[in-house]
């Protein structure tokens, strides 16, 4: 999962480069005209790269929101003798062996997947930064009591970590989302700790208790405000990551049961007819990672804001 | 070596060909809107032996000219035209890879920071190395052999020691030093040097550029000294430029400069710079002296101790028996070098550290007892301004919140009346209300400064502690809040305790001073007494160090360097 995230990342990295890097030539060769240049010099703000990301995720929130508008078939009822049809222009995508339409049960499990990541997120985000910034203003034995909890965390891998999580709590979307945000605890712990104790140590926060500020005041006035750029940019990684978390339980098994269709049960179903009707495996697969390499190519956006 | 050739005063004419001349140098930078111009047709010329001095304020383009000089514009930078000829040769336009073959053997660069300047995993001896091998010069013993010469060229004890050595056990001024060494290796005809010293205390300062006063002598080499510092500069150069806005302001010799300045520009940094003031006059002494006998700081045998982390309960003594009182409505100064313990006692002072031993009264309450809520009500009798004012405002928050903040701390005050009072304030400190709505990154470094002042008078304290306040500020910016502090202790009454290193502001702003040097203070009175009859040795090597004073006795100092290490 992880090796995936970052290759994805960098090449999204070299693709921004190699743009912006052009235009910025492309510029330079055009001194002469002003009008001209302050026309391409607009043009280099925007980032194909990232207006492309904000798409992605755009049309996936939408899908999520109003499967309807999208396509006119169901997500779960096949079409009788419409069985493991390859992709046409009546399915855009062909039909599994149920004679269900492959792109409408991507639309209509992205509210599946969606929702699943954003709980995940939302609990790593919340317990997570929560602790980190317990630790990190607290100090002393609390803190160490916290980091040395969030170490065995990160000390169990990730997926087995979820599927003991997901089989304590049963089956289903909701819970494989919960196992899928706990894992991610850690790591937002970790980052929101550091954050906490780097503004901590700076002058203005000590102005503040100078000034005759009192710890919770200080913590929420200064502290807490100016440690969340970097947290939040991890929020958005951590979404990527999060939906292939879910497809990857939904995949095994532990997400949400059939027929609902959600991501990476899609991919699991798919597999049986790989040989013959590749597309269901492989269409979902695709756009997991559209969406994935979209979410780090925000994050990263998030990331250089803050810097 | 023909170190007596060498030693022929740099007489303008007396050499035909200047080693660096730079012709109608323009710069510029790559930023959101296109190329922004920086330095506007800037010309000047270095002849051999000559110290110039590029003199001016943040962003005036003194480093950006410096950096052109030697091929090391930041990546969004480009030479729009001019032409920089060195001994001749016109090398504006070469490659990176052609200016390889000058840097370093023709001229060379000596950076500002020595703490990041130098690689931490490399020995000392390595890095002095470098530069020989990369030249090709010479066998791997006779480079050893010329590294530990030049280690003791450039006042280094144990040279053979400090070439096994890594930076982080050498001190800034030893650093500073070592890239001085690297700088000088392949004897180059022309050395930049970039504020080699802004970043050293001011008795390393004054060895620092002994040495290289001493080298130029020596070797005949030229520099070219780019500075903020006027004292600085009117005490090395030869020659002064003075940078404006990216354009030259004015150039000629140090001393027709200073004893006629030609540009409005150079007078007001004249006038500002608090070094070249007359040393005679005591304006604070001699004008407003309201003391009324009644300290209103009392600080008795101030001990302070740190843990150190190493060995079993050992401690560090960071401050060792300092006292001194400061009267209502006076300034005391506490003046010491990096080390002595001057920005500890300030801390001590305000409450946010407990001392080890000691007394310290603030309006008649000893703050030692204090805590919790008692310290919390406390805190409105005192306020501290800090050194950085980049570092001490809030970046999220605007310029209203951050001085409304004080009061929401305390008594509740209807909103109104908490409105009123931040306009006054910041009207007080001399901003314009436009301010209140920006955030301090749109805000000048002298703005955001009058912003912490108004901050920590918003809880109308009795005493002000200014740690190294106008020290991050450009001369000019820093005479314009020398004066509004010296208003507002007029019209409000303050006491301002003044931490500083640098003793010609302190002899310009405090009544008393108390100097420190390793946590112990070792001269303590008022200003006269301190700066006419120092009663220690070390506050006399302080005295003597405070550039723009020796002017007129620089060329009698003898080429040797005190070989001490600093």
């Amino acid at each position: 999962m992880t090796s995936m995230n970052t290759t994805g990342r960098s090449l999204l990295q070299n693709d921004a480069g190699v743009l912006e890097g052009s235009s910025r030539v492309f510029a330079a060769g055009h001194v002469g005209n002003l009008s001209g240049l302050q026309w391409l010099a607009s043009l280099r703000g925007i980032k194909p790269g990232l207006v492309l990301a904000w798409s992605v995720i755009a049309i996936v929130v939408l899908w999520g929101l109003f499967p309807h508008w999208f396509t006119s078939y169901s997500g779960t009822v096949g079409v009788a003798r419409q069985q493991l049809r390859a992709p046409s222009a009546d399915h855009w995508l062909g039909t599994d062996a149920l004679g269900r339409d492959l792109l409408a049960r991507i639309i209509y499990g992205t509210s599946q997947s969606l929702s699943g990541a954003i709980v995940a997120v939302g609990v790593g985000l919340l317990v997570g930064t929560a602790l980190g910034l317990v630790a990190g203003s607290a100090r002393g034995k609390v803190e160490s009591a916290v980091m040395r909890g969030v170490d065995v965390l990160l000390s169990i891998p990730q997926l087995l970590l979820s599927l003991s999580i997901v089989i304590l709590l049963g089956f289903g979307t909701v819970n494989a989302a919960i196992a899928v945000g706990v894992t991610s605890i850690a790591s937002f712990a970790r980052l929101a700790r550091s954050e906490v104790v780097r503004v901590r140590a700076s002058d203005y926060v000590e102005a503040a208790f100078g000034s005759g500020g009192t710890f919770l005041r200080v913590l929420l006035r200064h502290i807490l405000p100016n440690s969340l750029t970097s947290v939040i940019a991890l929020a958005a990684l951590q979404f990527g990551s999060a939906i292939l978390a879910i497809s990857t339980l939904g995949f095994l098994g532990y997400g949400a049961p059939p027929p609902t269709p959600e991501w990476g049960l899609l991919i699991a179903e798919g597999r049986n007819y790989i040989a013959r009707a590749w597309w269901l495996t492989t269409a979902p697969g695709l756009v997991v990672i559209l969406v994935v390499l979209s979410a780090n190519r925000i994050s990263r956006s998030f990331g250089k804001a803050g810097a | 070596m023909s170190a007596k050739q060498a030693l022929v005063p740099a007489v303008p004419g007396a050499r035909d060909v200047p080693v660096l001349e730079i012709a109608d140098l323009a710069v510029s930078y790559r930023g959101d809107t296109g190329f922004q111009p920086v330095v506007h047709g800037v010309s000047l010329q270095v002849r051999p032996g000559e110290i110039v001095a590029l003199v001016g304020e943040s962003g005036s383009g003194k480093t950006t000219t410096a950096q052109a000089v030697i091929g090391l514009l930041a990546e969004n930078g480009r030479v729009d035209s001019g032409a920089i000829r060195l001994n001749g040769t016109d090398i504006a336009g070469w490659s990176q890879t052609r200016l390889d073959t000058v840097r370093g053997r023709r001229i060379s660069l000596i950076p500002q920071d020595p703490t990041s300047s130098l690689n931490p995993v490399k020995t000392i001896g390595a890095q002095i190395a470098e530069v020989f091998r990369i030249h090709r010069q010479g066998s791997r013993d006779e480079i050893e052999k010329h590294v530990i010469d030049l280690l003791a060229r450039v006042g280094l004890s144990q040279p053979e020691l400090r070439a096994r050595q890594y930076p982080h056990e050498l001190s800034g001024g030893m650093r500073q030093r070592v890239l001085i060494a690297i700088a000088i290796a392949l004897r180059p005809a022309l050395i930049i040097a970039d504020e080699p010293t802004s970043a050293l205390d001011v008795t390393v300062q004054k060895r620092i550029l002994d040495l290289i006063d001493g080298l130029r002598e020596e070797f005949g080499t030229a520099v070219l000294l780019v500075t903020h510092d006027l004292g600085v500069a009117a005490d090395r150069a030869d020659r002064l430029v003075v940078l404006k806005g990216g354009r030259i302001q004015e150039q000629g010799t140090t001393d027709e400069i200073l004893a006629a300045p030609r540009s409005e520009y150079t007078r007001k940094l004249l006038a500002d710079a608090p070094s070249l003031a007359k040393a005679q006059t005591f304006p604070r002494t001699a004008g407003f002296r309201r003391s009324d006998g009644d300290p209103v700081v009392i600080v008795e045998n101030l001990v302070q101790d740190f843990p150190v982390d190493h060995g079993p309960r050992k401690t560090f003594r960071a401050v060792d028996g300092v006292s001194f009182k400061v009267e209502r409505g006076t300034t005391h100064a506490i003046v010491g070098e990096s080390g002595s313990g001057k920005t500890t006692t300030a801390r001590s002072i305000v409450g946010f550290q407990k001392p080890t031993s000691g007394r310290i009264l603030v309006d008649g309450i000893d703050i030692t007892s204090l805590r919790g809520e008692a310290l919390r009500q406390f805190r409105r009798s005192i306020q501290l301004v800090y050194q950085n004012p980049f570092a001490s405002l809030d970046p999220l928050q605007t310029i209203f919140r951050i001085v409304e903040e004080p009061l929401l701390n305390f008594d509740p005050v209807p909103r109104e009346d908490r409105a009123r009072k931040v306009h006054t304030i910041v009207e007080r400190v001399g901003l314009p209300p436009s301010v209140l709505s920006r955030k301090p990154r749109a805000l000048s470094g002298g703005q955001r400064q009058r912003v912490a002042i108004a901050r920590a008078l918003m809880l109308e304290p009795k005493v002000l502690v200014l740690d190294e306040a106008v020290s991050a500020l450009d001369v000019t910016v820093q005479a314009q809040i020398l004066a509004l502090l010296d208003e507002l202790q007029r019209d409000l009454g303050l006491t301002y305790l003044f931490i500083s290193h640098d003793l010609a502001v302190v002899r310009q702003i405090s009544d008393t001073v108390s100097v420190l040097q390793g946590g112990r203070q070792v001269d303590a009175g008022t200003v006269e007494d301190v700066f006419l009859r120092p009663g220690s040795p070390y506050t006399r090597e302080l005295i003597a160090a405070i550039p723009g004073r020796r002017k007129a006795d620089r060329r009698d100092v003898s080429p040797v360097f005190i070989g001490a290490d600093s």
